[in-house]
């Protein structure tokens, strides 16, 4: 175990907004870890900051000691929270074109969960459906051997039987020196591959702890822990 | 016994849980070799290092041993599975007691409706018959309160 994620008084603006507010993190290796949050908590914009597509305001993140960019992105797997790829490439195409991209990836593995998963590896992105072009995604994020992984919202969009295949997917490539951190609001589903829990609460760091230490002391799951925690910020 | 998760308590507990009823049961024989932490974690849909904390637990306890190089065992000592099984037979007796006061019964009528019950459905069930009727002797003790 050693440290591969730093966040340090990091902060972010937009504007008169403060995404994130001087958050200090720090993750290890060996580690599945939940991002857990309401809406707008800062979520997509810690992980959009560790993969350099935007800048701190304040403060640094360091990936294995490194700030984002060229060097990061060739052992960091990204999962943005949007459709990022041409939609008029074939799934097929797009394994090829991942391929090029990164010395990681491994096309067989990709070949082997779209198979699994039932996505058509011949038809062009912009047939499938929803969940499906969700699935594609996540099948290349995966389907990298890389030291971190930073999946914005994986399962979101997907049924729940391809939800827990992808679960497992993510337990079979677990390594003790990578990390996985997952943004999710599907606490229920992922809380038993978690190692950690950071819960962010308006762009500061509420609670970072081991899950079973939240069940233990707090004799509840973390989604029943989540919801009481939150539900006390809301006004109606 | 299923990995069936609740969230009551902390997933490693429940892990160490379902293995000694797994070991109680037979399912996994006495001195038998268990899979990987990695094996076991994916089929519990678990996270590794919880699967190894559970493990550890167990280990402490003498339940099950580790032999470096070939991996974890159940233990082959019948009377550390034995007393496991008594341990266990004896917290199903007291959520049986307990539940029984809530319903206001008394210990007699409570000690009829299982001595009714274990008529009849047999008075050894398949699997291990000669321990379940331990575990019914202990039963029957403990409702006498």
């Amino acid at each position: 175990m050693s440290v591969i994620f730093e966040c340090r008084k990091l902060t972010k603006q937009f504007g008169t907004v403060t995404a994130l507010n001087n958050v200090d993190l720090t993750l290890e290796t060996g580690r599945i870890v939940g991002l857990l949050g309401p809406n707008g908590s800062g979520k997509t914009t810690l992980l959009k900051l560790a993969n350099g597509l935007l800048k701190p305001t304040s403060g640094e993140i360091l990936i294995n000691g490194i700030k984002p960019g060229p060097v990061t992105k060739s052992f960091v797997s990204y999962l943005p929270d949007a459709n990022y790829l041409m939609d008029w490439m074939k799934v097929s195409t797009l394994v090829e074109f991942f391929r090029d991209f990164y010395r990681d990836f491994d096309a067989q593995r990709a070949f082997d969960l779209l198979a699994d998963l039932g996505v058509p590896a011949d038809a062009p992105l912009k047939t499938l459906s929803k969940g499906n072009k969700e699935k594609v995604q996540l099948i290349l994020a995966m389907s990298r051997r890389a030291y971190v992984y930073f999946l914005d919202e994986p399962i979101g969009g997907v049924d729940p039987a391809a939800r827990d295949y992808i679960l497992g997917t993510i337990l079979r490539n677990y390594s003790e020196n990578a990390l996985v951190l997952i943004s999710t609001h599907l606490i229920a589903d992922v809380e038993r591959v978690l190692d950690e829990a950071v819960l962010l609460n308006s762009g500061m760091v509420m609670d970072h702890r081991p899950v079973d230490d939240i069940r233990e002391t707090h004799g509840m799951s973390v989604d029943e822990y989540f919801r009481e925690v939150f539900r006390c910020s809301v006004n109606y | 016994m299923a990995w069936k998760l609740d969230g009551t308590r902390s997933i490693h507990s429940q892990l160490t849980a379902v293995i000694r009823g797994r070991i109680i049961s037979g399912y996994y024989p006495p001195g038998s070799r268990l899979a990987s932490v990695r094996e076991l974690a994916e089929e519990a849909g678990v996270n590794p290092n919880t699967m190894q904390r559970a493990l550890a637990e167990l280990e402490s306890t003498g339940v099950i041993f580790s032999q470096r190089t070939s991996g974890r065992f159940v233990t082959a000592d019948l009377s550390v599975i034995k007393s496991l099984r008594l341990e266990e037979a004896e917290r199903s007796v007291r959520t049986f007691v307990d539940e029984m006061r809530g319903l206001g019964l008394s210990a007699e009528e409570a000690e009829e409706m299982v001595r009714n019950y274990v008529e009849s459905t047999g008075k050894e069930p398949a699997g291990s018959a000669g321990e379940s009727g331990q575990a019914m002797s202990a039963c029957e003790s403990e409702v006498d309160v």
